[in-house]
């Protein structure tokens, strides 16, 4: 008999990783808002807003970075267009943002300030809704979800893979980056989705609000943890890795990959739209840049970076790499591209199994030795 | 003020034309006001003396002045009267006459009207080619008379033209009837627009007139859309021919190695950027040859870019053989060193790289659609690339390896093939090609670090449209590509074209996974 999901859910990691899961949240609902708010701004330990943005900002990139690897490290496919389906989501949301604005904007009308300048008189059809926050939420789930569903629906089915599959998502984020640049779409063009002043009616500049939306992503990514551990470690996730390694075999057993490639795709896409949302807010701003093919093929070099096939390595592998490029970009900001363009090199050339591998490496080694 | 100018103009042209130049009339060019002024221009064109254009010229030239109340043409130290065109003293206190810009307008009209009764058969020409811009209704007796006069059948049509478009304002219905009927046989959106007043009830009583103008727009717009189409086609042509020399090189390398060099646009920037060097040396060492760096820049081009891609294969790509997807990234990895590295020596903003002077220009194949020569010379040239790259591939014994390779790179290796060697100068060969295709893209458009971003995409699809490892393939699907994109984009919109040539793309590849032209054979994958 199998055991239950709540112990299934247990067995996904191991006494030290939730142990260090607990650490983490109590971290960041506790200790980070004492230190935010309690703490004077004088003293040593106070934490700024800018830093508080910051960690959460990449702590979206790190839930991007998970819902990656799982497509990547563990469905062997890589997506150069994940931006797409983190824009997605933050469009979504953001849009429910911009409705939170209602009449403050600097026309003082009733739909946002970038349709008053194209002069329209009314929400478009699509947008119907957005000003509710659970339309707006199933938005962020769903859109992902439906356009995730529908390209990997025949992409898959044509079995295309390997670059084909990388350069087709890159040019689908590319094609949707110039549609949403264009402002008679309805995406507010080249500025996208700005100047947010609530959400849920409460003040997004407010520390208060912040530190929730911080906790909210912290959970938020810590719940995928669980969820992606349980996953790779469920028949699923082994059907899913044997396909990885051998798809003609895995079909010649009598799995037809198709329904589990899309499966992967579609939970990696609805989990880049959460992180998309969650990100939106705490940055204050949304646009088609998001979806530039170059920010999507950082994406995977966060998880190269990480190592791919683990859970805990694209989480690395995001703070690291965004730790580095907002060192660099303010120290050094015409090195950050060699940095980054080394980085990939290295990384592939040196590092295939990234820096969790190394500490794999360098361990068995002490272990070896000792 | 005007409609009674016109009358006394008309009325005044009806009179023979007098030898010598009426002195009030010259006078009054130095009048205070500018409408005075525009009188006297228009009533001195009407004479078509050659004394008006010396006295015309002189007032565009600024060396018209009143001495007293004698208009006279000071030019250095000799003076003139303006009216007879004699020698005088030179006056005590010349004033200057104010030209303004309404006033040179009018002057640079009435000399070219002028000019129709030169001697000189260019004169004419060239006059009668300027004037096309600017008819005004009070020409029309002007030109009706250079128009007897001409005997040059190219002029002559030129002024038949002209005549019409004076003539539509006339006041007899059956002038401006045979007016609108020459003008029909035009294209020209100018002339478009001077008959779309004829087409309407309220400017034009007579319904034949009206009738005739409907007509005569319906025919000039139907060949101006063909003009343009054509001319969409054309530059669908040499966007096309750039694809094809972006995507040749793509090809050679996907097909031998099965790797995407994302890179590949950069490699068409270091091509744009030897081209850039050459024309800097050329400029400092010899420059009474400037014209001549761009062939010479094809072989720094080539060769930078082989080096640049050698290095490329030998430092990178050769340690990732068979793990394809990190190759992109680490080819990524690159091409973001290379442009950062371009910025870096260049600069961030675009370089300035001149089309050399006989690729300026084109040719005119209808008044609307030209041919610009830069853009011939490139579907030329990528012609010629393609040429050497198909004896290259089909005849040597290297181009006979990579075909093998690109077959059966363990079958090839065990007959004897050094397929380590082929795959470097596969890829030499590719990266090279790229560097030709940026010396052809930097003579239309900007070179700058970002410019091989856009192509990798594109070049993309061109192999996978045309099949991996097919010349004809790319060729079909870049030509294709373009004329369609460019039509698309005519009707659509940049961005909509763009947008539904990818979803055109990835329904084919629905249908028909391995491109048009499939390599025949049985695969295994994995």
């Amino acid at each position: 008999m199998r055991p239950s999901l709540t112990l299934r859910l247990l067995a996904a990691l191991d006494k030290k990783s939730w142990l260090a899961l607990g650490v983490f949240l109590a971290l960041s609902l506790i200790v980070v808002p004492l230190l935010h708010l309690a703490v004077g701004e004088d003293s040593a330990f106070y934490l700024s807003t800018y830093f508080i943005t910051l960690i959460g900002k990449i702590m979206c990139y790190a839930l991007v970075a998970v819902a990656m690897d799982l497509i990547w490290g563990y469905g062997g496919i890589l997506s150069l267009g994940h931006g797409l389906f983190f824009a997605l989501g933050g469009y979504a949301f953001g849009m429910y943002l911009m409705r939170q604005i209602g009449r403050d904007g600097s026309y003082g009308a009733d739909i946002p300030d970038f349709m008053v300048f194209l002069d329209w008189k009314e929400i478009p059809w699509f947008w119907s809704g957005s000003d509710h926050f659970a339309w707006a939420g199933l938005l962020v789930l769903a859109v992902p979800a439906l356009v995730a569903f529908v390209f990997g629906y025949f992409a898959f089915r044509s079995r295309i893979k390997g670059v084909y599959f990388s350069i087709i998502t890159q040019a689908l984020t590319y094609a949707a980056m110039l549609l949403f640049f264009r402002n008679e779409t309805g995406f507010g063009g080249n500025n996208g989705f700005t100047d947010f002043k609530r959400v849920l009616g409460y003040s997004v500049t407010s520390p208060e609000t912040r530190l929730v939306l911080f906790g909210l992503t912290a959970i938020a990514l810590a719940l995928t943890l669980v969820f992606a551990a349980w996953l790779v470690k469920s028949k699923f996730g082994r059907v899913l890795t044997a396909i990885r390694d051998a798809e003609s075999r895995v079909m010649f057993i009598g799995y037809n990959p198709l329904w589990y490639k899309l499966s992967i795709w579609v939970i990696s896409a609805v989990l880049c739209g959460i992180a998309g949302a969650l990100y939106v807010p705490q940055v204050g701003i949304i646009n088609p840049s998001e979806m530039s093919p170059a920010n999507s093929i950082e994406i995977a070099i966060w998880v190269a970076v990480g190592g791919r096939g683990t859970l805990i390595g694209p989480i690395i592998g995001a703070f690291v790499v965004n730790l580095a490029k907002s060192w660099f970009t303010v120290s050094f900001p015409e090195y950050w591209l060699f940095f980054l363009g080394l980085l990939f090199i290295v990384v592939t050339l040196m590092l295939p199994q990234g820096l969790v591998g190394l500490w794999k490496k360098i361990t068995a080694r002490q272990g070896a030795s000792a | 003020m005007t409609k009674l100018l016109m009358i006394l103009l008309l009325g005044a042209c009806t009179l023979p034309a007098q030898a010598a130049l009426d002195a009030a009339q010259v006078r009054q060019l130095a009048a205070e006001d500018s409408t005075d002024k525009v009188a006297a221009i228009r009533h001195l064109t009407q004479t078509a003396d050659p004394d008006a254009v010396r006295v015309l010229q002189a007032m565009a030239e600024d060396s018209l002045f009143l001495a007293g109340d004698r208009a006279v043409i000071i030019d250095g130290d000799n003076a003139y009267d303006a009216t007879s065109g004699e020698s005088i003293k030179m006056p005590a206190a010349p004033e200057s006459i104010t030209v303004n810009n309404r006033i040179r307008g009018e002057l640079s009209g009435a000399l070219a009207a002028l000019k129709l009764f030169d001697g000189e058969r260019s004169v004419r020409l060239e006059s009668a080619q300027k004037l096309q811009s600017k008819v005004s209704p009070e020409m029309a007796p002007l030109l009706a008379r250079a128009l007897a006069k001409e005997s040059d059948p190219e002029i002559k049509a030129l002024l038949t033209l002209a005549h019409a478009q004076a003539s539509l304002g006339d006041a007899d219905p059956a002038v401006r009837l045979a007016a609108v009927k020459a003008l029909a046989a035009t294209t020209s959106p100018a002339i478009k627009t001077v008959l779309q007043p004829l087409t309407d009830k309220a400017t034009e009583a007579d319904d034949q007139v009206r009738y005739e103008a409907i007509a005569a727009i319906k025919a000039i717009d139907g060949r101006l859309a063909l003009a343009e189409n054509l001319g969409r086609v054309f530059s669908g042509l040499s966007l096309g021919s750039i694809l094809l020399l972006a995507a040749l090189g793509l090809a050679i390398t996907y097909g031998v190695m099965g790797i995407i060099n994302m890179a590949h646009g950069e490699l068409l920037m270091v091509g744009a950027y030897a081209t850039y060097g050459m024309q800097s040396l050329f400029r400092a060492y010899l420059p009474d040859y400037l014209d001549w760096y761009l062939p010479a820049a094809i072989p720094l081009a080539f060769f930078s870019a082989a080096l640049i891609g050698v290095v490329m294969e030998r430092t990178v790509i050769r340690w990732l053989y068979g793990r394809t997807l990190e190759t992109l990234l680490a080819t990524w990895g690159l091409s973001l060193v290379l442009i950062q590295s371009a910025r870096v020596l260049f600069g961030a903003q675009n370089v300035e790289v001149a089309n050399p002077s006989w690729m300026s220009g084109g040719i005119e194949l209808m008044p609307n659609l030209m041919l610009p020569w830069n853009r011939i010379i490139i579907v030329g040239f990528a012609l010629f690339v393609l040429t050497l790259v198909w004896v290259l591939m089909n005849k040597t014994r290297l181009g006979m390896f990579v075909r093998a390779v690109t077959q059966n790179r363990a079958m090839a290796g065990c007959v004897g093939v050094p397929t380590a060697r082929i795959d470097s100068l596969a890829f030499a060969l590719g990266a090279g090609i790229a560097g030709l295709g940026g010396v052809a893209l930097s003579q239309i458009s900007n070179v700058g670090p970002d410019m091989g971003q856009g192509y990798i995409v594109d070049s993309f699809m061109v192999v996978v449209v045309g099949g991996v490892g097919q010349l004809a393939g790319a060729v079909w699907a870049a030509l294709g590509l373009g004329i369609f994109s460019k039509l698309l984009e005519g009707w659509a919109g940049a961005v909509i074209a763009k947008i539904s040539i990818l979803v055109c793309i990835i329904i084919f590849i629905q249908k028909r996974p391995q491109g048009i032209f499939a390599l025949k054979g049985r695969f295994v994958d994995n």
